[in-house]
C-alpha cells in the first residue's frame, strides 16, 4: 500500500483530535493539557511537512522551524506559570481551578 | 347692539348675588370665623338678589320693548379657532327666566328667614342660595354653550351641597351623592352633544352655530347611518334627561326632599330642573331638523308625565308627593317640546315655577306649623290653625290641577292641544299620558290637600311622634298639641307667589304663544311641524279658552279627579286601605318606585363595583404588577443566571466553546457561504 498525502493528512487531523479532546476530558493534570497543547502543534507540523514534500515546495518546512520555536518558547513559559501555581494553589487539578467563576 | 341694555348692569345681575353669597359665605361662616352675624348674611344675600330682581324686570321691560344684546365681554381662551368666551345673550327668552329666577330667589331668601330660624348652618345655607342663583342667571344669559355647561355643572354642585346641607345624616349624604352622579350621567351625553357641535360648526357660540345649522342637516355620523344632527340632538337631550329629571334618570329628584324645603321650591321645582327645558328650546334650530329626536324627546316626556303621576298617588310625606308632581309637569313640559311646541313648554315653565314654588313653601310651612313632621297620615283640619298658608295652597293646588282662569289652566290645556295636533308617530301615546295624568295630577294634589288641611285633626296619632322634645313656651298644651301659623316672612312670600301662579297666564298667553314676543328666538319649522299655527287657528283669547274649557276633557277629567280624591279621603276612608290591600302587587310596585332605585343600586351599582374591583385584583394587581413589571425583572434574571451558567471557571470549557465556535464558523463559510 503506497502512502499518500490522505494518509498523512489524516495522521495529522486524528492526532489534532486526540489532543483536543485532551483539553476538554482532562480533569486531573495541568501537565497533560500542555503535553496536548505540544500535540497539537505537533500535528500541525505533521500536516506543513506532508503538504511540503508532497507538492515540492520548500516553504512548508521552513514554516516548522517557526512553530517548533514557538512551541519550545510556549511551553517554557507555560512549565513556569505551572511552577507558580502550584506554589499559590498547592495543586494543579484543572478541576480545582475555578475561581473565575461567575 | 342697542343702546338701552348696558354691559355693566347686565353684568350686575349675576353678580350681585354672587358678591352677596361670598361675603355670607366667606365671613359669615365658621370658615371666616363668624365675623359678620346673621342679620348681616341675610342682609348682604337679600340685597344681592333684590338688586338681580329689579335689574332684570328693567331688563325685559326692555326687551318687550324691543331692545336685545348679544355680546361678549372676555374670551377665555383661543384653542386653535375654537373660542372659549364669557358673553350673554338677552333676548325675550333669556329675560323672561332671568325674572323667574330671581323672583323665586328672592322668594325663597325671605322665606329662608322664617324657616331656617333655628338651624345652626343659617348664613352658609343663604350662601348657597345666593351662589345657585349666580349660576343659574350665568346659565340662562349665556351666549355659548361653554357658559351654559358652566352655569349647568355650577347649579349641580350648589344642588349637591343643598340637598346634603344637613350633612350628618347618612340618607341626605346618600341623596346627594345620588343626585350627583345621575346628573353626571346627563352631563355625559351633554359634553358629547356640545363637542359634537363644536367639531362640525367649528364654534360654541349660539349665533353662530344656528347660522351653520343648515348646512349640517344631510350630514350623517362617520361610520355609522345615523343622521348628524339626530346623533347631536339626542346627546343634549340626554344632559335635559339628567337635569330635567326624565325617565330614567329621574331617581335623584324624590331623594333630593332631604334638602330643607326652601331648596326644594328653589332648586328641584322652579329653576334648575327647568335649566334642560330651556336648553332644548334655547337649542330649538337644532331639534327642528331632527324627527327621531323630537320623537324620543316626546315618549320619554310622557312616561314621565304619567308614570311619575302614579307614583305620587301612594306617597305619605308631604314634599315626595310635591317631588312628583313636579316630575311628572316636568314630563309635560318635555312633551310640549317634543311636538315642536317650544314657547307652550316655556310658558308651563313659568306659570310652574310660580306656582310649585308655591305648592313647595307652602309646604315647608306645613312642616313648621305640624313641628317638623312631615307625614300627612298625622294632619288633618290644618285650614284652621293655618289659614294663610291654607288659602294659598288651596290657590296653587287649583293652579295644578288646570282649573280654568289660572295660570296652570293656560299652560297645561296648550299642552294638551299642541300633542294632540302633533304629526309625530309618539304623539298618540303622548296624547292619551297626558290626558290620563291630567286626571293623575288632580287626583294626588286633591287628596294631598284633603288629608293635610281637612277632616279630624290626626296629630296625636302618630306612633313616631315626639311631644316632649320642644321647649317652646308657644303652647302650653303638653298632650294635645295645635299648630299655629307661621310668621310672616314665611306667609309674604306665599301671598306674592299666589298672585302670578293665579293671573299670570290670563295675561301673558297671548303675547308669549301667539304673539311676537319669541320671534327670532325660539325656532320652528313651519312646513315640517305646523303645531304652533294650527294652535294659532284654534285660539281665540284667554277669555273664550277658559269658556270653552268647560266643556272640555281635560275639564271633565280634573273634576273627576277631584270628585274621586274628595269621596275616597273625605267621605269613606275605609275605602284606600281595601283596595290597598285588593291591588297589592300594585301598590308594591309603586312603593317600590318601579324598582328603577333598586336596578340602579344592586345591578348597575354593584356591578360597576365589581368590575373596579375585578380590574384592580386582575387586571392591576396581577397583570402590570405581577407578570408585566415583575415579570420582566424576574425574566431577566433568569436568563442571566442561565448566561452565568456558562462562565464555568473551568479553562477546559472555554477552550471547548472556543473550538466548537470555530467549527460553526468555519461549516458556514465552507458549506454555505461560498
Amino acid at each position: 500500500m503506497t502512502l499518500t498525502l490522505g494518509h498523512y493528512l489524516s495522521l495529522g487531523a486524528i492526532l489534532f483530535a486526540l489532543s483536543v479532546i485532551g483539553i476538554f476530558m482532562n480533569r486531573k493534570n495541568l501537565i497533560v493539557l500542555l503535553m496536548a497543547i505540544e500535540l497539537m502543534l505537533l500535528s500541525v507540523n505533521m500536516n506543513f511537512v506532508a503538504f511540503s514534500r508532497y507538492l515540492g515546495d520548500m516553504h512548508g518546512q521552513v514554516f516548522v522551524f517557526f512553530i517548533l520555536t514557538v512551541a519550545a518558547a510556549e511551553s517554557a513559559i507555560g512549565l513556569a506559570i505551572l511552577v507558580l501555581l502550584f506554589r499559590n494553589r498547592s495543586t494543579i487539578e484543572v478541576d480545582q481551578l475555578h475561581s473565575l467563576k461567575g | 347692539m342697542s343702546a338701552t341694555l348696558s354691559a355693566p348692569l347686565l353684568l350686575a345681575v349675576p353678580l350681585a348675588p354672587l358678591a352677596g353669597s361670598a361675603l355670607a359665605g366667606i365671613f359669615g361662616t365658621r370658615f371666616g370665623g363668624n365675623l359678620i352675624g346673621r342679620l348681616a348674611s341675610q342682609t348682604l344675600t337679600i340685597l344681592g338678589v333684590f338688586i338681580a330682581f329689579v335689574l332684570s324686570a328693567l331688563t325685559l321691560s326692555d326687551v318687550i320693548a324691543g331692545a336685545t344684546f348679544n355680546e361678549t365681554l372676555y374670551t377665555w381662551m383661543n384653542v386653535g379657532g375654537l373660542k372659549m368666551e364669557v358673553g350673554f345673550l338677552i333676548d325675550s327668552l333669556t329675560a323672561m327666566m332671568m325674572v323667574v329666577v330671581t323672583f323665586v330667589s328672592l322668594m325663597v331668601h325671605i322665606y329662608t328667614i322664617g324657616y331656617m330660624q333655628e338651624d345652626e348652618g343659617y348664613d352658609r345655607f343663604f350662601s348657597y342660595i345666593s351662589l345657585f342663583t349666580f349660576a343659574m342667571l350665568m346659565l340662562v344669559m349665556s351666549n355659548n354653550l361653554l357658559q351654559l355647561f358652566f352655569g349647568w355643572e355650577g347649579v349641580g354642585l350648589v344642588s349637591y351641597l343643598l340637598i346634603g346641607f344637613y350633612f350628618n345624616r347618612p340618607t341626605a349624604v346618600f341623596a346627594n351623592m345620588k343626585a350627583f352622579l345621575v346628573n353626571r350621567v346627563g352631563d355625559f351625553g351633554f359634553i358629547l352633544g356640545i363637542g359634537l357641535i363644536a367639531a362640525y360648526t367649528g364654534s360654541l357660540n349660539y349665533t353662530e352655530i344656528f347660522a351653520k345649522a343648515p348646512e349640517l342637516a344631510n350630514l350623517l355620523l362617520p361610520g355609522t347611518s345615523w343622521l348628524l344632527v339626530t346623533v347631536i340632538a339626542i346627546c343634549l337631550f340626554v344632559g335635559a334627561m339628567g337635569k330635567s329629571a326624565q325617565f330614567p334618570l329621574h331617581v335623584w329628584l324624590p331623594d333630593s326632599m332631604e334638602g330643607p324645603t326652601p331648596i326644594s321650591a328653589l332648586i328641584h321645582a322652579a329653576t334648575m330642573v327647568t335649566a334642560g327645558i330651556f336648553m332644548v328650546s334655547r337649542m330649538s334650530p337644532i331639534f327642528e331638523m331632527s324627527d327621531t329626536a323630537l320623537n324620543l324627546v316626546m315618549t320619554l316626556g310622557a312616561i314621565t308625565a304619567l308614570f311619575m303621576g302614579f307614583l305620587g298617588i301612594i306617597q305619605n310625606d308631604i314634599k315626595r308627593v310635591i317631588a312628583y308632581s313636579t316630575l311628572s309637569q316636568l314630563g309635560y313640559m318635555t312633551v310640549a317640546l317634543g311636538a315642536s311646541a317650544y314657547s307652550v313648554g316655556v310658558f308651563h315653565l313659568m306659570t310652574h315655577a310660580f306656582f310649585k314654588a308655591l305648592l313647595f313653601l307652602g309646604a315647608g310651612s306645613i312642616i313648621m306649623g305640624m313641628h317638623h313632621n312631615q307625614d300627612i297620615r298625622w294632619m288633618g283640619g290644618v285650614r284652621k290653625y293655618m289659614p294663610i298658608t291654607w288659602i294659598t295652597f288651596l290657590l296653587g293646588n287649583l293652579a295644578l290641577i288646570g282649573t280654568p282662569f289660572f295660570s296652570g289652566f293656560y299652560s297645561k290645556d296648550s299642552i294638551i292641544e299642541a300633542v294632540a295636533e302633533s304629526h309625530l308617530p309618539a304623539s298618540g301615546f303622548a296624547y292619551f299620558a297626558v290626558l290620563a295624568g291630567v286626571f293623575v295630577t288632580a287626583f294626588y294634589s286633591f287628596r294631598l290637600y284633603f288629608l293635610v288641611f281637612h277632616g279630624q285633626p290626626r296629630y296625636d296619632q302618630n306612633p313616631e311622634a315626639h311631644h316632649d322634645d320642644h321647649g317652646h313656651d308657644d303652647h302650653a298644651h303638653h298632650d294635645e298639641f295645635t299648630p299655629h301659623e307661621s310668621p310672616w316672612v314665611v306667609t309674604l312670600p306665599l301671598v306674592l307667589l299666589a298672585i302670578p301662579s293665579v293671573l299670570i297666564g290670563f295675561y301673558t298667553i297671548e303675547p308669549m304663544l301667539f304673539g311676537d314676543f319669541f320671534k327670532n328666538v325660539i325656532f320652528v319649522n313651519n312646513e315640517a311641524h305646523p303645531v304652533m299655527e294650527e294652535l294659532a287657528h284654534g285660539f281665540e283669547g284667554p277669555v273664550n279658552m277658559a269658556l270653552h274649557a268647560f266643556t272640555s276633557l281635560p275639564f271633565a277629567l280634573a273634576l273627576a279627579g277631584v270628585a274621586l280624591s274628595y269621596y275616597m279621603y273625605m267621605v269613606n276612608p275605609a275605602l284606600p286601605t281595601a283596595i290597598k290591600r285588593v291591588f297589592n302587587p300594585i301598590y308594591v310596585l309603586l312603593e317600590n318606585k318601579y324598582f328603577l332605585d333598586w336596578f340602579n343600586e344592586h345591578i348597575l351599582a354593584r356591578g360597576a363595583r365589581l368590575l373596579g374591583k375585578e380590574l384592580w385584583v386582575v387586571g392591576d394587581e396581577t397583570i402590570i404588577d405581577g407578570w408585566i413589571v415583575n415579570g420582566s425583572w424576574k425574566t431577566v434574571g433568569r436568563v442571566s443566571e442561565w448566561v452565568r451558567g456558562l462562565q464555568s471557571g473551568y479553562i477546559y470549557n472555554y477552550a471547548l466553546i472556543m473550538l466548537l465556535g470555530v467549527f460553526g464558523l468555519m461549516s458556514y463559510f465552507v458549506w454555505f457561504n461560498k
